[in-house]
């Protein structure tokens, strides 16, 4: 080959031509598979619906049995606190059951895996538009709480000021005080903050059993198993540990919840905020953490069955 | 299928490291008043099925409101029985919320006491003030069991002074209540002084509730209440305190 044959076929070096080098993990792929997962579970009806019968739960709880203020506060808040716990729940079992089913139904998963995207960043994408979404019902479900202890609030002090306008200053400031004190307390946010977590914990428990579960109704059915034997979790852990009675079998049994099963009793805490227990740092944050490591617990056990699913 | 069964070898791996964790968070949560209720056939008695399903799913607090307006409904119809079966359910499901001990006693206590002596079904008076007092004893022991289940609230101790007070007529426990109430955080004011009313009404006890009433004149303007005055003057009448040692007689006309 002469020099002038070189030069002709060789082309001069572009660095804009070479493709750019496949990264093993990319935040802006798991944003991506996020950001779908969100927009899917949004045009679901079934959000509509749970999100519809939140609110009326929580939105009704001001025309419930009207007793003295206390009471009536008292009331309001457990069904609100309770409806945002119970339908956070729901919803996070739900909408993760369908995900994984759907996607293989539809075929998108096979679309997205065949493309250079791990099965890691798909399974981090889907669990955090669920968490997305669980975050976005539950700010939605606490606004409309807050708006209608506000609005009973201000109801019941306008009518306490108007009882107890020939009372000297000082009884009524007290008796407002009161109203105010029995209206809004602020441990109720690291209560609803737990109350989430829950929810997370779920999500990523819901998305662990659908890696190998073979349709949506399994899932939800042994979730529900699962939600009931995690709140037994706690009694099935101290007679198993304490107790010395019982037959192997028995024991046996006890053992296999107690480690396989989470502690979910240990995320109803805003039942006794509400009656007054006031919530330390040192409860919240290992009640935090101990949420945080079963979802990323349960997220990697996922991640990692789901590498072996066949697909 | 061998990842399915590494990932619960992992969670069993995993379930041993966290049990030690869990039952030091269920203890702490104990000690700061969490976890008021233990799920075991006790509780599964009291409550029935469906109470106990809903109280294992979390949501004990809602099914307790439900129960709670069921007995207020009960209350309008006077179904005194109903009531108590519906009130000890509650106070199973929510052993922290103190208004429903309080709501518990009061109307056994109060409301049903006086119904039971008013029962014109009744024509024995005898076992009239038999029923009444049955009532008296049931609303007595919802409170011990509220001060059981919340020995650091005061309301219930004052309540309790208050049944002693008015129902038993029991001065000498009435005062001692309402000092075991002074005693706790966020007590009321008045705690200190109506223990001491009550023991001023006290055969024996006079020189105590003396002593305590003075302490409570020589704070200041603010404790000077009338009743104040007047159940120390009484005393210093009964004790035959020296004049120059008494309360000045002017603030009796106040």
């Amino acid at each position: 080959m002469t020099d002038g044959e070189t030069a002709s076929t060789l082309q001069p070096f572009n660095a804009s031509t070479i493709p750019e080098r496949h990264r093993v993990f990319s935040v802006s792929r798991i944003l991506t598979i996020t950001g779908n997962t969100l927009t899917e579970l949004t045009r679901l009806k079934v959000f509509y619906v749970l999100l519809v019968f939140g609110l009326l739960l929580i939105g009704s709880s001001i025309f419930m049995a009207q007793f003295s203020f206390q009471q009536e506060f008292q009331i309001l808040k457990d069904v609100s606190l309770g409806a945002i716990s119970m339908f956070t729940s729901l919803l996070a079992i739900v909408a993760t059951a369908r995900m994984l089913p759907r996607d293989i139904e539809d075929r998108t998963v096979y679309t997205i895996l065949a493309k250079p995207v791990p099965r890691f960043e798909y399974v981090v994408g889907k669990i955090a538009g669920v968490l997305l979404l669980l975050a976005i019902s539950t700010l939605v479900m606490v606004a409309a709480f807050l708006a209608v202890l506000y609005m009973r609030e201000q109801a019941v002090l306008q009518a306490t000021a108007k009882q107890m306008a020939s009372m000297p200053p000082d009884q009524l400031a007290d008796a407002l005080r009161t109203v105010r004190a029995s209206a809004f307390n602020a441990d109720l946010v690291p209560g609803i903050i737990i109350i989430f977590l829950k929810a997370c914990l779920l999500t990523a428990l819901t998305l662990f059993v659908s890696t190998f579960a073979t349709s949506t109704i399994f899932t939800i059915v042994v979730m529900v198993f699962i939600y009931f034997i995690g709140h037994l979790e706690a009694t099935a852990r101290e007679y198993w540990l304490t107790a010395h009675g019982g037959g192997l079998v028995t024991r046996v049994f006890l053992a296999i919840v107690a480690l396989l099963f989470p502690d979910l009793q240990a995320f109803n805490l805003v039942d006794d905020i509400v009656a007054g227990t006031a919530i330390s740092m040192a409860v919240f944050t290992k009640t935090a953490l101990l949420g945080i490591f079963y979802t990323v617990i349960y997220t990697l056990l996922a991640v990692f069955v789901f590498y072996g699913k066949e697909l | 299928m061998t990842r399915g069964l590494i990932a619960v070898g992992v969670l069993i791996v995993l379930g041993l490291l966290k049990l030690p964790v869990e039952r030091d968070l269920a203890t702490l949560h104990r000690q700061e008043h969490f976890r008021g209720v233990e799920f075991n056939l006790d509780l599964r008695e009291k409550l029935g099925q469906l109470g106990f399903i809903a109280a294992l799913s979390g949501f004990r607090a809602i099914v307790a409101d439900a129960l709670f307006i069921q007995a207020h409904a009960a209350w309008e119809n006077t179904q005194w029985g109903r009531m108590l079966w519906l009130f000890r359910q509650i106070t199973t499901l929510q052993p922290r919320v103190l208004l429903f001990w309080d709501t518990a006693a009061w109307h056994m206590a109060w409301n049903a006491s006086v119904a039971a002596m008013n029962d014109t079904n009744q024509p024995r008076h005898a076992l009239r003030v038999k029923a009444q007092r049955e009532y008296f004893a049931l609303g007595k022991d919802f409170l011990e069991r509220g001060i059981k289940n919340n020995p650091d609230r005061p309301e219930l101790y004052e309540a309790l002074a208050r049944l002693y007070k008015e129902k038993y007529k029991d001065h000498e426990r009435a005062a001692e209540y309402y000092a075991k109430a002074a005693t706790l955080p966020e007590s009321a004011p008045w705690d200190r002084r109506f223990s001491a009313y009550e023991l001023s009404y006290c055969e024996d006890r006079e020189r105590d509730a003396y002593e305590r009433l003075r302490s409570l004149y020589d704070e200041g303007e603010k404790e000077r209440l009338p009743t104040l005055i007047k159940r120390l003057k009484f005393l210093e009448d009964k004790l035959e305190i020296p004049q120059d040692q008494r309360i000045p007689d002017t603030l009796l006309k106040r």
